[in-house]
């Protein structure tokens, strides 16, 4: 295989010699796999968990193949590789997702055997994107660069890719399985609202420990995940992770795939005798061959280490002049731009959501792009957010007008991170064979209404977020404005609630009214925002504190006031 | 008569599959033969629809052509046969955001 | 049905009895845990081998007690997909010392082989005209592990371990 080198200052796991044997050991056995399912000697039911493992779906027009993008962090190399394998394995795009991944949607059986090898030869795969195994752990998109990090997720987040990697004993759990990990004070990567939730926190002698949240998630029945331990000391870490797996594993439900996940065992169970189950299954566990040695730390610590931060002045003479001189460009830097620790450095997030456009999806020729941006601006890295954005953490402030010039070229510069342009939506039933209705038109309709982007600043922080079906890919129970696409009968239609909010002070958003048809629902959305507007006390009144000041009534009436 | 009130009554079904070895929308044609255009696909009175399912299943899969068999409602509009629903013409066609990609596209 | 050990197909010296036929006394016999539960004193003073078989849904817990009584517990699985016997597997092993056989009965594929033994398992009832090499190939093709288990792994750095089963 021909191996190329990721990029030496990424700040991204580089595989040794070991790492890329397994993965090569790995694509060479999803070969023989899929010739056994089409010599017939596996059959479709046998083989589905196995292409699954590989990230390999069947979905409405074919098969869907999701890449691992492993806590979201990958270097330009890697994402040069994937905009190739766009190009020549698909249509000249990819889809970034709400778990930071990206898949592609016109892949065939028949070339996932060389699409993997290529993606190997990046140290890249798609292992653990599907199946009811533990699927890739996610973090903080702003890792490494935050303000206010205690912890760098990265490093517990690739430990636990590797221990969770072909694991023996849970790659065939009830259900999937999803774990994230936040390493900040405040909490970027929604971790409770998943089947695991870490904060990673340090202690008054300065190490590293974890609150261990159990039991959230989305879908069908929403869930906020509940404490089951404050302090797992790192040396615990994975031993407490594996006793709550295998509590799991044998007690979770198997016979319907809708109580099948963790947080309907703990609901059940109920948290207290849940926590006694696992904390009897730690105390055993707890002993030599499960503590996590420091050293095994360390190592992986090493491969994180902070790029060469030159030590420019914080104050940039030149990001002044252009914030001055193009309005458009200080838009950008108010909306888009976050504070680095390093001084004269900030955090870029780079929008995938212009106005009418689709979210999440970019060209191979924007991956292109942005690989180049990440090599000259960012240390040769980038990342991927869980509203499907893309970051370049690490640029310098003297660079960024530059740096905005060519995104904007590109339709990538667009100013809404966090703002109402910045939608969620999952595939929906243009792609997904799930779904029971589109998110994805609906989604441009809102966000080509509020295209205007003095607008949208001036309404402020508004999450919307659409998810086609049930299962909430588009995590529309956490938006502040969620929208759920429903069938009935043959026509589509979405209920709206409001409320939700994917930080640590996590709510499940509440049903607004009955469902309106998408011509409606965008209306819906503008008028919601009039109320809000109306009735906030002021421009620091986010819509969510308005909304939780006046209650839903003033909503309410407004929208449903002709029925 | 509306689309919705004729799917009710005596509608015909079409029988559809993804290709095992590329995932492609295929359609059951005339003669057992699969085709990947929906205006050539044979159309079944709903009630051979089930035989002629379970026998396309079977060989199908003992030849491992195609999976996710299944059949599907079709409605005439403007005297041409379409599918009832936005989820099978969205299969047909391809998808209702990006018209360039797709069976639409050709 | 073909009985796999060590990658290759073994012989089976052990056969089940279904519940309510009568347990031969002269050669090793798996019977139900319902069975052992109802029957338990009529297999005092037993001398061929007896073992006994657990639907997925019983757990090791339930048959801890009583483990020094059978050279043999067989794991059910109803599904390939029902993955509760790696844990069973792996708790009698660990948390109850059991190193009598544990066999994986049901259904199970090829693909599952090296999860079976790194979590304990020590035999595989496979299916009548299973291909012998997709078992032989499932020790070989992967050879590296990420995380300790029952097996015999020799650590090589980080969480990396080489595997040799095969």
């Amino acid at each position: 295989m021909n191996h190329i080198a990721p990029g030496a200052r990424a700040g991204i796991y580089h595989y040794d010699e070991i790492d890329r044997q397994f993965v090569a050991e790995r694509v060479e056995q999803f070969r023989k796999q899929v010739e056994r399912r089409l010599s017939g000697e596996l059959t479709e039911e046998e083989f589905k968990p196995v292409r699954l493992m590989n990230g390999l779906y069947l979905q409405l027009h074919a098969y869907m193949l999701r890449i691992a993008v492993p806590y979201g962090v990958m270097s330009a190399t890697q994402l040069r590789k994937l905009a190739e394998i766009g190009r020549r394995y698909d249509r000249g795009y990819g889809h970034f997702t709400t778990r930071q991944n990206l898949q592609y949607n016109w892949i065939k059986l028949e070339d996932t055997p060389a699409i993997l090898h290529e993606l190997a030869e990046v140290d890249m795969h798609a292992l653990q994107t599907s199946g009811n195994c533990v699927r890739n752990v996610t973090t903080d998109p702003f890792v490494g660069a935050a303000r206010d990090e205690v912890v760098d997720g990265r490093v517990y987040a690739e430990i636990l890719r590797q221990w969770t990697t072909m694991h023996p004993e849970f790659t065939y759990l009830p259900r999937k399985f999803k774990i994230a990990i936040s390493g900040a004070e405040s909490d970027r990567a929604a971790v409770r609202i998943h089947d695991v939730g870490l904060l990673a926190r340090r202690n008054d002698k300065g190490e590293a420990g974890f609150s261990f949240y159990v039991g959230g998630g989305l879908g069908r029945s929403p869930f906020v995940g509940k404490l089951v331990r404050e302090w797992v000391a790192e040396e615990d870490f994975v031993a407490y992770l594996e006793a709550i797996l295998r509590v799991y594993n044998q007690y979770g439900r198997r016979d319907n795939i809708y109580k099948a996940r963790i947080k309907i065992l703990v609901h059940e169970l109920g948290l207290e005798k849940f926590t006694q189950e696992v904390e009897e299954e730690f105390a055993r566990l707890r002993g030599p061959k499960y503590r996590l040695d420091p050293e095994i730390v360390e190592g992986v610590r090493q491969h994180f280490a902070p790029p060469p931060f030159e030590e420019p002045p914080d104050h940039s003479e030149a990001l002044e002049r252009a914030k001055a001189s193009d309005p458009a460009f200080a838009n950008w830097l108010a909306v888009n731009v976050a504070e680095h620790k390093a001084p004269g450095y900030a955090i870029a997030t780079i929008s995938l959501k212009p106005a009418g456009g689709i979210p999440g999806d970019a060209t191979c020729d924007q991956m292109d792009l942005v690989a180049d941006l990440a090599e000259r601006h960012s240390f040769g890295e980038l990342r991927v957010t869980h509203v499907q954005n893309l970051v370049l953490a690490h640029v310098k402030k003297d660079e960024l007008y530059d740096l905005w010039k060519q995104l904007d070229a590109a339709e990538l510069g667009s100013a809404n991170a966090g703002l109402i342009g910045d939608i969620i939506a999952c595939p929906g039933l243009d792609y997904c064979a799930l779904a029971n209705a589109r998110s994805i038109p609906l989604a441009q309709a809102i966000s080509a209404r509020f295209a205007d982007p003095v607008r949208q600043r001036t309404i402020g922080e508004l999450g919307i977020k659409i998810s086609g079906c049930i299962n909430a890919c588009g995590h529309h129970h956490v938006g502040a404005i969620g929208i759920l696409g429903v069938d009935k009968k043959g026509t589509e239609y979405y209920q709206i609630t409001v409320g939700g909010d994917p930080t640590l002070t996590t709510e499940i958003g509440d049903i607004l009214g009955p469902a309106v048809t998408e011509t409606e629902a965008v209306d819906a959305i503008e008028a919601i925002v009039d109320v809000y507007l109306a009735n906030r006390t002021g421009e620091g009144e986010r819509f969510i504190d308005t909304l939780r000041r006046v209650g839903h009534a003033p909503f309410k009436e407004r929208i449903y006031a002709a029925d | 008569m509306s689309a919705k009130d004729r799917s009710k009554e005596g509608s015909m079904k079409a029988i559809t599959a993804n290709r095992l070895r590329d995932g492609e929308v295929v359609f059951l044609g005339e003669g057992g033969r699969w085709v990947e255009s929906f205006a050539e696909a044979a159309l079944f009175q709903r009630s051979e629809a089930d035989a002629v399912l379970a026998d396309a299943k079977a060989t199908a899969e003992r030849e491992q052509f195609g999976v996710d068999i299944y059949a599907f409602e079709v409605v005439e509009e403007d005297g041409v046969p379409v599918p009832a629903t936005m989820r099978e013409r969205i299969r047909t066609a391809g998808p209702t955001v990006r018209l360039d990609l797709g069976k639409q596209a050709a | 049905m073909p009985l796999i050990e060590n990658g290759r197909i073994g012989e089976d010296a052990w056969s089940f009895i279904p519940d309510g036929e009568p347990v031969p006394n002269d050669r090793p016999v798996i019977i139900s845990f319902e069975r052992w539960q109802a029957e338990r004193d009529s297999f005092e003073g037993r001398n061929a081998r007896l073992g006994v078989r657990l639907k997925s849904g019983t757990l090791a817990g339930a048959i801890a007690a009583d483990l020094d009584r059978f050279s043999l517990v067989a794991l059910e699985f109803p599904k390939f997909r029902d993955g509760r016997g790696f844990s069973t597997a792996r708790e009698l092993r660990e948390r109850y010392g059991y190193t009598g056989e544990i066999r994986a009965v049901g259904h199970v594929i090829p693909d599952q082989y090296l999860f079976l033994v790194r979590t304990g398992f020590t035999s595989v009832e496979a299916p009548e005209g299973t291909n012998p090499d997709s078992w032989a190939n499932a020790l070989k093709e992967i050879t590296i592990a990420f995380q300790p288990s029952l097996d015999d792994t020799a650590p090589l750095s980080l969480l990396r371990r080489k595997l040799k089963v095969g």
